[in-house]
């Protein structure tokens, strides 16, 4: 909560923005590194991200002639959003005063907010594929959607706050014990993270296929700043979503005193963390093949009967009543 | 500022907003002669009324409290009684809002009806008495005047459904919505008849006063739901909703769906929050359940329609499920004995209200702008509109935002409280409800990514993309004052989005006259954060996230002009989109509405009645080469099937029973009468 409203704190809420989305690139790609060891493949160098968004970022841009205003608004939304939650999350420090403007509600509102202008963008050119690729991601979106705030109400009946930076500092003062509330909601934020990240086996990244994209066929038309824009948006899902896993389940480590030394060591904690779930859902996507789409509301359905049970467990076994 | 919003004030508002209602009903009666009439003088009266209202209703919410008058109409025994409180004041201000910008858009859209056989008169007369009947409703103080004024507005508002009356289909969805209209009257009247019968009076303070055993009460409260659920449009009650509003001209579908559904509500919060008074938890569950199902049911149902103003009257029953669930919930907590959390679910519910009426009426009015200038209501016709009119393209994004409940607009704000409102279920004592409520937040929210789903379908369909029929590729922009119209609804969306402390601060004042408390921890920490719990409990800060996204915009708009300069010698290259090599892109390669919904539609099956039909008849010299392709898709309402086909059907043979006294010969009806009067005879003796 914003207790301190200093301006020492709020230069510390821009700094810790600025390293969120300093690192983005650097996750995915280190997720993209271990992927190609396991396949047998050359992995593309750690600073590859970053020339890959340079280059887009210099290059002209192409619209097509159908393209309106949304189609070059959309990216500035899509990743104004994305950075608006990356710095709502406690990244490296609990009790900023930023995180005192969105709860956890509000930073599903927002990814939604971006989903919508994304579908919208993709909808713009009138190609079937943009039709197709929005149309799946809200299907997607929609059924993820309701188990992502089922595992934030597990959450705020455990902590009895919707505030991320709050509930962090709960499970830090809570006593050691596996909660199989929050273990069901842990399994459940991860298949939705993946659903929501577009990752293997819901969405594949990597892919140019026409039937079995979603996330890239809303994109196809961008060029140049714009779809630079659109890659750093979703780089930036993904180290949320990673973050989020990370500081809500395994918090230890964070900073709770704005020291430079408790920042150093939170800030190594989170590299720690952060490797080995990249680690982790490298192994998963070379492990899972791709599903069909229709078996995606399978997917989500288990994701929000695991965040489901997950909320009652808690209210029949842990409520302290 | 007090003497502008003093009660002597307020008095006079609230006089001048009913007069020029009734003023502009009564100029029209001469709007044959000609349209100027109705134009230059019916609307603008509409609008002095709309603006009185709005202020009216900001003296209630900032300075005056209440006052009381009777008028010398009505029965001898019992004149009219009517009463201007915080509550009165809210709705009031609703039901202004909206006339003032109908006021604004209707001139324009009246001209259509230059050319058409239909009387300007009628229109004139019934949208001047169907607002009036609205204020009057929210102003009553007594059981008559109620009923008068409920059935004036509900009369009103037939007349203008059925106004296009040439067309059966039309005739057919007015007397639908009049038969339902009735039945909801006649259940509401009885609602007040259980209360009166143990007030012995009809004023409404008698019947707050009366205390009523557990049965009688519960009694009560069912009447009072299915009465004025049958108009707010609940699950399964709805089936006239979208019949009725998408046939009317489209800033009456703006009034009906963005105001009339709102009249409703008041009805039952004054019923079951003031006159009714003792609240049992048990009562909650029922609306949450009901909330729930008709929330979902009503954005199922919403994204199969291609028809835009069915699928916008659809929403209508979405959002009002919404708003049952803010009620659910505040009754639960009310008869839990937990006010503080009780006035949190009523103020969402309250919150709520205002947006729907505002985004659903800024919606409507583009729907209406589209039928007028492309015309077309058929979404599978549209598309690319976003070139032809740019304005109206604006405003109608920002409606979907809002109804979307996306951030920082004002459909999250409310949907925001309800959602708070919900996870304070920890607090309850019986633990199957604290089990239950979160699965409700659950449905909500499976039902706020769906609207979401829906919009970027209408707003992708519509505006997006390529034009694919004539029409709409030539569809003209609004005439400025259709625009401005628009525009002040969206510029509503926007504040009421941004800053919702001072909002809940407002309803603050309603709940505290209402129910005697008041959310003050929501406003505790100044207008920039919104807490409604506690602060470390929940808070959000719309204008900060306002300011973040507002940032984006103004990053795009930063980059766009450094690059002016630029793009005038080196102009963005605009090229064909990829097509996969297969020669050009034509508009009926887009992704069509019902392609659109396919995914959800294939998810929920069992809750559609889908009638497919598809031809296929190929060339037989070459047999890949189609002669004809045609597919046809339509979605039955499911309540049809469980509901009121049984109904109907139980109806019918009941007749068929009671007919087979009917003979036909004339000695049989004597005898029927003879043997009544020997009956009623022995009953008096």
């Amino acid at each position: 909560m914003a207790r301190d409203l200093s301006a020492f704190a709020w230069v510390l809420v821009v700094l810790q923005t600025a390293v969120f989305v300093a690192a983005a690139p650097l996750f995915a790609g280190w997720v993209k590194r271990i992927k190609c060891y396991l396949q047998n493949r050359r992995p593309p160098p750690y600073l590859q991200p970053y020339r890959d968004l340079r280059k887009l970022l210099t290059k002209e841009i192409v619209l097509a002639r159908t393209a309106s205003p949304v189609f070059r608004i959309a990216p500035y939304v899509v990743c104004g959003t994305a950075v608006l939650a990356a710095a709502a999350i406690p990244l490296l420090a609990v009790e900023l005063p930023v995180s005192a403007m969105a709860d956890a509600i509000v930073l599903v509102g927002l990814f939604a907010l971006g989903r919508f202008f994304l579908a919208l963008a993709g909808l713009d050119v009138g190609t079937a594929f943009g039709g197709m690729g929005s149309s799946r991601e809200m299907m997607v979106a929609s059924l993820a959607e309701p188990a992502m705030l089922m595992v934030v109400f597990t959450w705020s009946m455990v902590a009895a706050s919707t505030n991320l930076s709050t509930v962090i500092s709960h499970t830090l003062e809570m006593e050691l014990a596996i909660r199989p509330s929050l273990l069901f909601a842990l399994l459940a934020l991860l298949l939705v993270g993946i659903a929501e990240t577009g990752r293997i086996p819901v969405d594949n990244p990597a892919t140019h296929l026409e039937l079995t994209m979603i996330h890239e066929a809303m994109i196809l038309e961008y060029t140049g700043r714009h779809l630079a824009l659109m890659e750093l948006a979703a780089q930036l899902k993904l180290m949320i979503y990673a973050v989020l896993v990370a500081n809500l389940f395994v918090p230890w480590g964070i900073a709770t005193t704005l020291t430079g030394g408790a920042l150093a060591a939170a800030a190594a904690a989170l590299t720690a963390k952060l490797a080995f779930l990249g680690a982790a859902l490298a192994v998963g996507e070379t492990a899972v093949a791709k599903m069909r789409v229709f078996r995606v509301a399978t997917f989500l359905a288990v994701a929000f009967t695991l965040a489901l049970v997950g909320m009652l467990s808690f209210v029949i076994l842990e409520a302290s009543r | 500022m007090s003497a502008l919003f003093g009660l002597a004030a307020a008095e006079s508002y609230v006089a001048v907003a009913l007069t020029a209602s009734l003023a502009s009903a009564l100029v029209s009666v001469l709007a044959n002669r000609s349209s100027k009439i109705l134009r230059w003088l019916a609307f603008p009266l509409l609008g002095i009324g709309g603006l009185a209202a709005t202020a009216a209703a900001l003296a209630a919410l900032l300075g005056a409290s209440e006052f009381a008058v009777e008028l010398p109409f009505g029965l001898p025994w019992l004149h009219w009684h009517l009463r201007f409180d915080p509550l009165a004041g809210f709705f009031l201000g609703i039901i202004g809002l909206v006339t003032l910008a109908v006021s604004a858009y209707g001139p324009s859209y009246v001209r259509e009806y230059d050319r058409r056989p239909y009387s300007r008169a009628v229109l004139g007369i019934a949208t001047g008495l169907f607002v009036t009947g609205m204020q009057l409703v929210v102003l009553a103080d007594d059981t008559f005047v109620f009923m008068i004024a409920w059935e004036l507005m509900s009369v009103a508002s037939y007349i203008l459904v059925a106004y296009e009356h040439m067309e059966s289909a039309n005739r057919r969805a007015a007397f639908l919505y009049l038969l339902m209209a009735q039945i909801g009257a006649v259940l509401v009247l009885l609602s007040f008849g259980v209360l009166a019968a143990f007030a012995g009076e009809f004023t409404f303070t008698a019947l707050r006063a009366a205390s009523l055993p557990p049965f009688w009460a519960s009694l009560a409260f069912v009447l009072a739901l299915l009465g004025f659920g049958i108009k707010a449009g609940l699950v399964p009650l709805h089936v006239w909703l979208p019949e009725a509003h998408p046939v009317a001209p489209s800033y009456i579908s703006a009034l009906m769906s963005g105001v009339m559904l709102k009249v409703a509500i008041y009805g039952f919060v004054r019923f079951l929050f003031d006159l009714l008074g003792d609240l049992h938890w048990s009562w909650g569950i029922v609306l949450l359940f009901i909330g729930s199902v008709s929330a979902l049911y009503g954005v199922l149902y919403a994204l199969m329609q291609h028809d835009l103003k069915r699928l916008l009257a659809y929403h209508s029953v979405e959002n009002i499920g919404i708003i049952y669930i803010g009620l659910g919930l505040s009754v639960i907590f009310f008869g839990s004995d937990l006010p503080a959390l009780g006035v949190l679910g009523l103020i969402a519910a309250l919150y709520h209200t205002l947006n729907h009426a505002l985004f659903k009426s800024l919606l409507f009015l583009g729907a209406g702008v589209i039928a007028q200038r492309g015309h077309e209501r058929n979404l599978e016709h549209m598309g690319g509109l976003i070139a032809r009119m740019p304005w109206t393209a604006l405003f109608f994004l920002i409606g979907c935002i809002s109804i979307s409940g996306l951030p920082p607009l004002n459909g999250f704000a409310s949907e925001w409280l309800t959602f708070q409102a919900a996870l304070q279920a920890a607090s309850l004592e019986s633990g199957v409800l604290r089990a239950v409520i979160p699965v409700t937040a659950a449905m909500l929210a499976l039902t706020g990514a769906l609207a979401a789903a829906c919009f970027v379908k209408v707003y992708g369909v519509s505006f997006l993309g390529q034009a694919r029929t004539r029409h709409v590729r030539h569809a003209r922009e609004a005439s400025w004052n259709m625009l401005a119209a628009q525009a002040l609804l969206a510029a509503l969306c926007v504040a009421f989005g941004v800053l919702p402390t001072t909002t809940v601060e407002g309803l603050n004042r309603v709940t505290e006259a209402l129910t005697g408390v008041a959310l003050a921890s929501a406003t505790e920490r100044g207008w920039l954060w919104l807490t409604p719990v506690a602060p470390d409990v929940a808070s959000y800060s719309a204008p900060l996230v306002s300011l973040g996204v507002g940032l984006a915009l103004a990053a795009w708009a930063l980059i766009y002009l450094l690059l002016r300069r630029r793009r005038r010698t080196v102009p963005v290259p605009r090229r064909d989109a990829w097509e996969c090599g297969f020669g050009p892109l034509s508009p009926r390669m887009q992704y069509t509405s019902t392609a659109f919904a396919m995914p959800i539609r294939e998810i929920f099956r069992p809750l559609f009645r889908i009638r497919e039909e598809s031809v296929r008849a190929m060339d037989p010299k070459l047999p890949t080469h189609p002669l004809e392709l045609r597919y046809l898709i339509h979605t039955d309402d499911l309540s049809a099937e469980l509901f009121y086909r049984p109904v109907e059907h139980q109806a019918l043979s009941a007749s068929r029973l009671a007919a087979r006294i009917q003979t036909g010969h004339l000695r049989h009806y004597l005898a029927y009468s003879f043997f009544t009067l020997l009956v009623l005879l022995w009953l008096v003796i």
